[in-house]
């Protein structure tokens, strides 16, 4: 489920009423005087650390105190530790505001100018945890990571660029790459195909709406939980036996010999492709099915009275109007599979050729007690796939928001 | 409409057959683990799953009849009795006395045994041998039969998986992790994404690019630095085994929540900054700070949106593998579904009784979710990717 990083490339190309809507309702400055920056920075973190330590310490301490008083079970246990994590949140929000409000209350006679200072303050307080968090987990690693490329096995020594040379010479670093290629190019047009097809199919019948649950199911499908079910269809016996996976008895059936399908290699790449497709056009259906409802009626009507057929009236009408979803559903299922890892995790382990570079990365970072520099080197390469997408996403969503 | 097909018959069918076989194709693999887990593991192993109505014919397991001295005078014949079926009904078709013909029989023959005796088995089960004279030891004899068994269907697979396999013990590991990883990043984005619509500081728009950009950098790029981090402050800290930050429920937690917050932020923000501007100036001459305005206007109104990335992030935790390999353990108390069912795919690749149960617990919580909640799964899809939704 990388969905949610994928919705949200798309989510990019959007110019809906919401996002236009921005640039009218810049809110209203209630600021009127500006306070030191530095006083109001140290305020910000002033606040945020005490409130992190007192949150973090409580916790800690009704923790113990609960686990000295009663023995729990493991059950009990993991309900404890949920309900504190989250109450330890809570009790940010409300000790930061709190805090801030009894320092500088919005009475007396220093009333406008501590108003002045809380209207600066909050922002950061709300903003404090997401811009730590985001801070630490995500935007330090990129250049963490782009640092530890150019570094040994332990992330110790500076090797310079020997991790990059080693990758552009290793063979099964070649092999990944070929097959993260062909993914690229197989699987986000085979789900926006089947999906635009659903759509089209769906969007005309009277069980329209069945029809599209049942296809959109296996998004709550985890990836393991979806190599498992196929596997079990590409299952397979010797010649001799009874097959009991489903393409193995369909090819028997018609008088073929059965295969073990994913360990022919190269084909076996588009066996472990079909479970993503099978799991991402539900997402391309619903999302093209609600641009095809958006095309204006007028110009469908006018190729019905110019008696176009319903084949013309969809490719040459209705398909050209949509292609900017169409763009965005091909860039979302793009970059989720850039990242796909535990189908073939899963079904090969990158065995019959089918490693690809997100899955060889994972290996390199266990492989021998982990290779660190060799593995960011993967990382990056897999980075350096995204960013052209993250850039065009960067100025679609400035040219709406700002 | 008029450009729709109604007005023709022949296309509505071929519409309406073209859907049916989309819909088909698209629901039969996870129907197929789904009738597999609760067939029996005998007929699993041996038949597809798609004849699970019909009786099967199997070479059931051979059987060893007891030793000769336990026969019982009857008549002048020594004699020994059973039934293969242990009343689970089926019927005979051949049987054999050695596993090279094990088939040589019809139900009914009397087959010369080897060292004296007959052995007759019929089409209800029910076997018997016959000596002509008492016998002192020796093995007992081994009967072998293809039998057509009726279609059986037991909840066997699910009491193995669950409470043998461990499956069980994961189920709540997983529920540990996603609970607080659902809600923690909905909080922490709903002040952030209201911060970044309504509040006015410095940096407001490079805050935004910034989180628009991290919506597509991958996980890869955080694993192993945060592992260093996580290892580095355990050090530190001087915990290490259990008690550390590196294999921690709050480890991963912090993880999924900062993994999950640009997409929160960016669909909350997107929600929130189009809610009436009006209600929020007028609290504000109101008197009402920013966090009352937030508390008792905002979040009240943002819930479909809430719910929507609720569960984005539900779906997206529980059917996590990768986060949940690097910075959770992969001992009893640690090991989540996928990870569990990860380790079952090696050690029992063949067993497809217990895959088969162990996927469908894996998937049925998120399956139930989704179908329960589809309106806001969608609702959520569409505001982050069609042109006026």
């Amino acid at each position: 489920m990388e969905e949610r990083a994928s919705t949200i490339a798309g989510g990019l190309a959007a110019t809906g009423p919401v996002a236009a809507g921005a640039v009218k309702q810049k809110p209203v400055p209630v600021i009127p005087v500006r306070a030191n920056p530095l006083k109001i920075l140290g305020l910000v973190l002033g606040i945020i650390t005490i409130a992190i330590v007192i949150a973090t310490f409580v916790a800690l301490v009704v923790y113990s105190l609960i686990a000295a008083v009663f023995p729990m079970g493991p059950l009990i246990n993991a309900s404890l530790v949920v309900i504190l994590g989250v109450a330890a949140c809570f009790a940010y929000f409300f000790g930061t505001n709190w805090l801030l409000d009894r320092v500088y209350p919005a009475q007396g006679d220093a009333a406008v100018a501590n108003m002045a200072v809380t209207a600066q303050v909050r922002p950061w307080l709300f903003l404090g945890p997401a811009v730590v968090l985001l801070g630490l987990y995500l935007v330090y690693p990129v250049f963490n990571s782009l640092w530890l490329s150019f570094k040994d096995v332990n992330g110790r020594e500076f090797v310079g660029t020997a991790n990059y040379q080693w990758l552009f010479n290793d063979p099964e670093f070649r092999e990944s790459f070929f097959n993260n290629i062909l993914w690229l190019l197989i699987v986000p047009a085979g789900a926006t195909l089947f999906g635009l097809l659903a759509a089209a199919l769906t969007d005309r019948i009277a069980w329209g709406n069945f029809a599209k649950s049942l296809i959109f199911m296996p998004m709550a499908i985890s990836f393991i939980g979806a190599s498992v079910i196929w596997k079990f269809i590409y299952e397979y016996r010797g010649p001799d036996s009874e097959q009991i996976g489903l393409i193995n008895a369909i090819v028997t059936f018609f008088g073929g010999d059965p295969q073990a399908w994913i360990t022919v290699p190269f084909w076996n790449n588009i066996f472990l492709m079909i479970i993503l497709i099978w799991i991402q056009t539900g997402f391309a259906m619903v999302i093209l099915s609600a641009a095809l409802r958006g095309i204006s009626e007028e110009t469908i009507e006018a190729a019905v009275i110019d008696g176009a057929s319903p084949l013309q009236i969809f490719f040459k009408i209705k398909v050209p109007q949509i292609w900017g979803t169409i763009a965005v559903v091909w860039t979302t299922i793009t970059i989720l599979v850039l990242k796909v890892f535990d189908i073939v995790l899963a079904m090969t382990n990158g065995q019959w050729n089918t490693q690809v570079l997100a899955n060889y990365m994972f290996d390199w970072m266990f492989r021998g007690g982990g290779d660190y520099g060799r593995a960011s080197a993967i990382a990056l390469v897999i980075m350096a796939m995204v960013i052209p997408i993250m850039i065009w996403n960067i100025r679609e969503a400035r040219k709406d928001m700002t | 409409m008029s450009g729709m097909v109604g007005s023709r018959p022949a296309l509505t069918w071929v519409v309406n057959i073209s859907a049916l076989l989309l819909v088909i194709v698209w629901t039969i693999p996870t129907l197929g683990i789904l009738v597999s887990s609760l067939r029996d593991k005998d007929q699993l192993a041996v038949t597809g799953w798609w004849t699970a109505g019909s009786s099967n014919k199997r070479n059931l397991p051979a059987i060893r009849a007891p030793g000769p001295e336990t026969a019982v005078q009857d008549g002048d014949k020594w004699v020994l009795e059973g039934n293969v079926f242990d009343g689970s009904g089926g019927s005979i078709e051949a049987f054999g006395i050695s596993s090279r013909a094990p088939t040589a029989f019809e139900p009914g023959a009397s087959a010369e045994l080897r060292r004296g005796g007959t052995l007759t088995v019929n089409a209800d089960g029910s076997w018997r041998i016959e000596y002509d004279e008492a016998r002192d030891g020796g093995r007992g004899q081994r009967i072998f039969v293809t039998a057509t068994e009726p279609p059986k269907f037991t909840t066997e697979n699910y009491e193995k998986v669950l409470f043998a396999e461990g499956l069980g013990q994961s189920f709540i590991n997983t529920l540990t992790v996603t609970i607080p990883a659902t809600i923690i990043p909905i909080l922490i984005a709903a002040y952030a994404a209201y911060a970044l619509a309504w509040m006015e500081f410095p940096g407001r728009a490079l805050l935004l690019a910034v989180v628009v950009g991290l919506l597509v950098v991958p996980l890869q790029m955080s694993l192993i630095p945060l592992l260093q981090i996580y290892i580095g402050l355990d050090n530190l800290l001087g915990l290490q085994g259990g008690s550390g930050f590196a294999k921690s429920y709050v480890g991963i937690w912090l993880a999924h929540t900062a993994f999950g917050l640009p997409l929160a932020i960016y669909l909350l923000r997107n929600y929130i900054v189009g809610l009436p501007k009006e209600i929020i100036e007028s609290a504000r001459v109101d008197g009402a700070s920013d966090f009352d305005i937030f508390r008792k206007i905002i979040l009240p109104l943002s819930f479909p949106a809430l719910a929507s990335f609720a569960i984005f992030q539900f779906l997206w935790v529980w059917n996590d593998l990768l986060v949940a390999t690097v910075f959770l353990g992969n001992n009893e108390e640690q090991l989540v579904l996928t990870g569990r069912l990860r380790e079952l795919l090696g050690s029992r690749g063949g067993n497809w009784e217990i895959l088969t149960a162990s996927a469908f617990v894996t998937i049925i919580v998120p399956i139930i979710v989704f179908f329960s909640l589809q309106r806001y799964l969608v609702r959520g899809l569409l505001a982050g990717s069609v042109k006026g939704g």
